[in-house]
């Protein structure tokens, strides 16, 4: 029974284990890299030493001692600090994200749904958009936006006035604003209370429903809640806001919202880019949904509406989420070309401005990639807990 | 009796012949029907179409009389595209763009050494034009030359090497397209083979290898575009010691390619993903080591129909070359927007001028690598039909 005998594992050479030579390559590559870190480090501090650059981050501290054209938190070119710079850049950048995403989501669900008309002519035309806007750059878009269209209105002398004083010149928009004073507070109390209630009675109508197959009409009720409730309570309170028009003097309109044409060109680009991105990834998730769904609904006697509320939009949203989150996380980082047309965001204020004053350029590209990680990371977390909740449960 | 034959009696009264058939309703076919069943079918339909007509006369008229009726097609200078009491609406200035139509093209590589650009695109179209022609014969030959011969005879041509009686020309005079084009083609060529092995780093058993894959994958697509460049002009001079600092070009042409190679490692995976497990256990039951099985069965197959993604990613890229602006460089786009300031031509058109003309560039290029990509899926698809 020499067979039996043989039968333990063969003997190989140690050069040809898998295993050993699995670890060996990862020696190796864990050996390179360190010593790539370390020649990287080790350079880094001969080039600063030689340039007379200070490292660390003792400059976040140090006044920062120059001016930034929108501010949304408190600052001053002689007493805030580098640090107030940064958040001053952050929350910038954080405002066109958060209204360039709602207003690219508006365009992006209207034009692909569009694109899916039997309307020839609706169809083509939203075609030629989204194929037009797909395939040129945003860079140049932005630059068109900003020097050739905003730069090119009137100037402030001339400026267009439209109703409601509103004024539009090249040097941005300028719109009434409410100034609150004492009350307030009822108001935007009546408007939580008014979120929450709606919220409850969502609830409690889904339940009714699911029990007894009657339907309540949600929306209108949501709707009286949130909107109406408040504005009982702002003419209760004896109307605690006026409106702060802007004056257009010699050289320049004072009081109002001034909105600053960087911003405008910045944002019109951005939602017009990520919505013609948008619009695709809307047209695939309802193309993805297949025809019977529609035609089960027609068979059970759902008009149109409802088929597309209950039976066609719920299932292509599952579709739609995970790429419809990539391109969140797109126009985040595209606000980062902010810096070509001069709109004070992150990498303008921080990576362009401070890292040119202080010189410090590791840490301030560290922190800018930090912070852009840290937010892609949240709204992928964010977005993966939603996908999870409305992802297909199967049996 | 006899019984009659067919012809003998005269049934007059029968017809011998199918009647021909009835015209259809003129209102259901032709031009009209069309325009009936897709244009005014309904009251909301007639409110879409009215809605899409209002928005189509708003834009392409005024957009034609731009770039055609009231352009300026010649002049020397910005006198040939100033309104005038005669033609109070001036279109387009294409006088502008005929005159720095060369600068657009090459930068300020200089005058007499032009012709190594023009061997260098000539090349350059030769092999993608075998890469692309799925039936070209020996497209292996056509690899070859597109990812090792290519690059190095440009290498010689366009920095130059004086042994061969080519003057070298420093990276700084180069500009215009031959900028986009050199850093979109320097993205493309490394960016793939990078990509590969990130994504197989990424599926590997080896944990440090996954784990360096997957940080560096993850890094790269979490940070902008911009911050990449930022690091590969301000931080990678510090990293190396100062006598090998690179040049800016050199530098932006980094960055791209880490920043590509993270996106196209993504699309490969998706395409090893595609491949099923058979065939991995097929080429190892067979006796393939890793890397046979890879570029013998797997690859081939997940490379095939992950075309079309790949050509997306490049799409993509190309676009993305417009932001080296911000290390210094002087690609297409910044050609345009230098000489739309430049005094001699400031009329009030010259910059709308010099946007669309970059605006068409770049469509032409983009749009013809998307039909690309969506023939090949097409093409795919016939073959994946049963």
């Amino acid at each position: 029974m020499s067979i039996a005998q043989d039968s333990g594992p063969p003997k190989v050479s140690p050069l040809y284990d898998p295993k050993v030579r699995s670890i060996a390559y990862q020696v190796i590559l864990c050996a390179v890299i360190v010593f790539l870190a370390y020649s990287a480090v080790k350079n880094a501090a001969d080039n600063l030493a030689r340039a007379k650059i200070a490292s660390g981050f003792g400059f976040w501290n140090q006044t920062a001692g120059f001016d930034i054209s929108q501010t949304l938190i408190e600052y001053s070119a002689n007493a805030s600090t580098y640090g107030r710079a940064f958040w001053v850049g952050l929350l910038n950048t954080l405002l066109v994200a958060a209204i360039g995403i709602v207003l690219a989501t508006v365009v992006g669900f209207v034009v692909g749904i569009a694109r899916l008309s039997k309307n020839f002519l609706l169809a083509k035309l939203s075609a030629g958009y989204v194929e037009i806007i797909r395939n040129v750059p945003l860079l140049l878009q932005l630059l068109f936006w900003y020097n050739a269209v905003l730069k090119a209105l009137p100037d402030l002398r001339e400026s267009w006035t439209l109703p409601g004083s509103i004024f539009l010149n090249n040097r941005g928009f300028f719109s009434p604003y409410p100034i609150f004073s004492a009350g307030i507070e009822f108001v935007a109390a009546a408007f939580v209370i008014g979120v929450i209630g709606a919220i409850a009675y969502a609830r409690w109508a889904k339940k009714k429903q699911e029990k007894t197959g009657e339907q309540s009409p949600v929306g209108l009720v949501a709707l009286g809640l949130i909107i109406g409730l408040p504005l009982i309570a702002f003419f209760a309170a004896g109307m605690p806001a006026t409106l702060g028009y802007p004056e257009k003097g010699r050289f320049n309109i004072r009081g109002g919202l001034e909105i600053l044409p960087e911003f405008v060109a910045l944002l019109i680009g951005l939602v017009f880019y990520t919505g013609a991105f948008i619009a695709e990834v809307v047209r695939a998730g309802i193309m993805a949904v297949s025809k019977g769904q529609t035609e089960a609904a027609g068979a059970v006697g759902l008009r149109t509406g409802p088929t597309l509320k209950l039976v066609v939009i719920p299932q292509a949203m599952r579709v739609i989420i995970p790429p419809l989150t990539n391109q969140y996380l797109n126009l985040t980082k595209n606000s980062s070309l902010a810096v070509f047309v001069g709109y004070p965001d992150l990498v303008q204020v921080f990576t362009g401005t401070v890292l040119n004053q202080t010189g410090q350029a590791v840490e301030v590209v560290m922190i800018t990639m930090a912070v852009y990680l840290t937010i892609s990371l949240v709204t992928s977390m964010v977005m993966n807990w939603y996908n999870a909740r409305i992802a297909l449960v199967e049996r | 009796m006899a019984v009659a034959t067919q012809d003998s009696v005269n049934h007059s009264y029968v017809r011998a012949a199918p009647v021909e058939a009835m015209p259809a309703p003129g209102a259901t076919t032709g031009a009209v029907g069309w325009i009936r069943a897709n244009l005014f079918s309904s009251p909301a339909n007639i409110a879409l179409t009215l809605f899409s007509a209002l928005l189509i006369y708003w834009i392409i008229p005024p957009m034609i009389d731009f770039l055609f009726l009231h352009a300026v097609w010649s002049g020397s200078d910005r006198e040939a595209c100033l309104p005038t009491a005669e033609r109070p609406e001036v279109g387009a200035c294409w006088a502008f763009v005929r005159d720095r139509f060369f600068y657009f093209i090459y930068g300020s590589y200089p005058i007499p050494e032009r012709w190594r650009v023009d061997v260098f695109f000539a090349m350059l179209a030769v092999g993608i034009f075998w890469m692309l022609w799925l039936e070209a014969p020996r497209r292996d030959l056509g690899a070859l030359y597109f990812f090792v011969v290519v690059p190095i005879m440009s290498y010689i041509l366009l920095v130059g090497m004086p042994a061969l009686g080519l003057r070298k020309v420093d990276t700084s005079l180069w500009g215009g397209v031959l900028v986009t084009i050199v850093v979109s083609w320097v993205g493309i060529v490394f960016s793939l083979p990078i990509g590969i092995l990130l994504a197989l780093g990424r599926r590997s058993h080896m944990p440090a290898v996954k784990l360096f894959s997957v940080i560096f994958i993850e890094f790269v697509r979490g940070v902008p575009l911009i911050t990449v460049l930022f690091m590969a002009s301000v931080m990678l001079p510090l990293f190396v010691p100062d006598a090998w600092s690179p040049d800016k070009l050199l530098r932006a042409l980094i960055g791209i390619a880490m920043f590509a190679a993270a996106y196209m490692a993504e699309v490969v995976r998706a395409g090893l993903q595609a491949i099923p497990k058979g065939q991995y256990e097929g080429a190892m039951a067979v006796g393939l080591g890793y890397w046979q099985m890879m570029y013998l069965i797997v690859l081939p197959q997940a490379l095939k129909i992950t075309i079309p993604n790949i050509v997306n990613t490049y799409i993509g890229l190309f676009k993305d070359t417009t932001l080296v602006v911000i290390v210094g460089i002087f690609d297409f786009l910044r050609t345009v927007e230098v000489s739309r300031i430049d005094p001699k031509w400031a009329a009030p058109t010259t910059s709308a001028t010099g946007y669309a003309f970059a605006a068409i560039f770049y469509f032409i290029c983009c749009y013809g690598m998307s039909r690309y990509a969506k023939s090949v899926e097409a093409r795919l698809a016939k073959g994946d039909r049963r």
